[in-house]
């Protein structure tokens, strides 16, 4: 049987061979993402390689797994994609193209993309993870982007702090959130507009940032060409693409997306029993500890004897104290080594070689950061299927 | 910096740009051709009001990925017909929920 693996590049492969510069959807090829009903195209759009499709109006697509295991930084071809709404901007003039700072502000203004790239620019690592990252596996199952482990990526942005923008325009006393806004919005207009915002302390600490390259490149267009915000150590709902509006503001954004939709249990855990409803909610925030094994993934067959185990770690910026692995299911753990640190909001990767006995091994991954915190070994369980952060488990066989 | 236009009329210069559909231009747009949609409705009872509904604000794949199973019928997609009406302002008619529901439950 194949694992998921060999099937993805079973697909990969069959994809690479038949078409090319021509984007096209759903044909043939297909991948099976380990839970129930898991059935996914692998698409190929425009800018993309092979991504494992999820909907195709509004476009999502899943970084295939394996790409976390060629390194730190997640190429730009490979990285997730995630619309709300339908009315996707196609057509982007970058010459034409300004951002709006406007509302509590002494000099409301227009930035064009030439006059922000003129300003003095900061270049920071960081991982863009999907509130959602993960949902498919959540027991009991919920509603939502049924995604896999990959709807998450690390790449280095380069931009202008939000703080210097503000401080151009001059925010006013009384200010308490920023609002963004971008060129993508609904196709009705009674449904909500995509927006989202930050309290002004957060907006202005110097690290959010109005981000116009990627890994040394234009933004790809389904990333939020040729501007998006960047909130580091924050889940991706906040990294407003296209960004066109920025919105200062004397109370709290009571935006749809702010209010009702992006919310987490209001207790530590974020979490609730799961099947019940949770007492009080808060906007979701800060992303989580999370570690994975990328050079294995479950099911695979390996040769028993010395084994290398590589894999990526991160937290929501309070940067990482260790990553420990188990090969016994989670009986003994052993210190795994770090990798080159690209900063506390970046992909760090980890190794680590082990023995493994000819049988089935269970390997585990354990993060934990700075500040403490760790990973469950149970998962955690919440309505909207949100920062999943459970050990993961690669259970192998070696022979 | 480099405007690009990504190449939609796509077989042209296929070969030489290669799969990310880009080429160099002056000082254009940047357009974006997504590929077609190809998720599709499954037959059902009722197939003409979802489809009909639910087209205009997302593709059928939306509810082909969602969970299957018992727990997974009436209740459930009534909670999301409902929440698409509530929260996200879909422009359904009164009659016509029962038969989406009817059919997500028949057929997903």
């Amino acid at each position: 049987m194949m694992n998921r693996r060999t099937m993805f590049q079973a697909s990969a492969a069959l994809l690479a061979g038949s078409v090319v510069g021509t984007p096209f959807a759903g044909l043939a090829a297909e991948t099976v993402m380990p839970f129930e009903n898991g059935e996914r195209p692998i698409v190929k759009y425009p800018q993309k390689r092979p991504m494992i499709g999820l909907t195709s109006r509004p476009p999502q697509l899943e970084t295939p797994f394996t790409v976390f295991n060629e390194g730190a930084i997640t190429p730009n071809d490979a990285f997730f994609v995630r619309y709300h709404l339908a009315g996707i901007p196609l057509e982007i003039d970058p010459e034409k193209f300004s951002v709006e700072i406007k509302g509590k502000v002494d000099r409301p203004s227009s930035l064009s993309l030439a006059d922000i790239k003129k300003m003095t620019a900061i270049e920071l690592v960081a991982v863009n993870q999907c509130s959602g990252n993960s949902r498919g596996f959540f027991m009991p199952r919920v509603a939502g982007g049924q995604l896999g482990n990959g709807a998450m990526g690390n790449a280095r942005w380069k931009g202008v702090p939000l703080k210097a923008v503000l401080d151009m325009a001059g925010v006013q006393a009384g200010a308490r959130q920023v609002v963004f806004g971008g060129l993508d919005g609904p196709v009705s207009d009674t449904t909500p507009d995509f927006a989202k915002a930050l309290d002004i302390d957060h907006a202005r600490d110097g690290e959010v940032m109005l981000a116009y390259s990627m890994n040394g490149q234009d933004l790809p267009f389904l990333n939020g060409f040729p501007l998006r915000l960047v909130v580091p150590g924050y889940y991706g709902t906040y990294w407003v693409k296209h960004l066109n509006e920025i919105n200062v503001v004397d109370e709290v954004f009571d935006g749809f997306w702010m209010k009702t939709a992006y919310r987490i249990p209001d207790n530590d855990c974020h979490c609730v029993e799961p099947g019940t409803a949770p007492k009080s909610t808060i906007p979701i925030n800060r992303l989580n500890v999370r570690s994975f094994i990328t050079n294995l993934a479950d099911g695979d067959k390996i040769k028993a004897g010395m084994t290398a185990l590589k894999g990526v770690a991160f937290d929501g910026g309070s940067g990482l104290k260790e990553v420990v692995v188990s090969i016994d299911g989670g009986e003994n753990w052993q210190a795994a080594q770090f990798g080159e640190d690209l900063g506390k909001y970046s992909f760090r990767e980890w190794s680590l070689q082990v023995r493994l006995a000819a049988g089935e091994r269970e390997l585990k991954v354990r993060a934990t950061s700075n500040d403490g915190s760790t990973q469950p070994m149970q998962a955690l369980w919440n309505p909207a299927g949100y920062m999943r952060n459970v050990v993961e488990t690669v259970r192998v066989t070696a022979g | 910096m480099r405007p690009f236009v990504l190449l939609a009329l796509a077989g042209i210069a296929a070969a030489s740009i290669g799969v990310r559909g880009l080429v160099a231009a002056g000082a254009n747009p940047v357009s974006y051709q997504l590929p077609d949609e190809t998720a599709a409705f499954k037959p059902g009872p009722n197939l003409e009001a979802a489809q009909n509904n639910c087209t205009g604000c997302h593709s059928a794949d939306y509810i082909s990925t969602q969970p299957r199973g018992p727990r997974f019928k009436k209740d459930f997609w009534q909670a999301e017909v409902t929440k698409m009406i509530k929260l996200y302002g879909a422009p359904i008619e009164d009659a016509d929920v029962p038969k989406i529901v009817d059919y997500l439950a028949a057929t997903y």
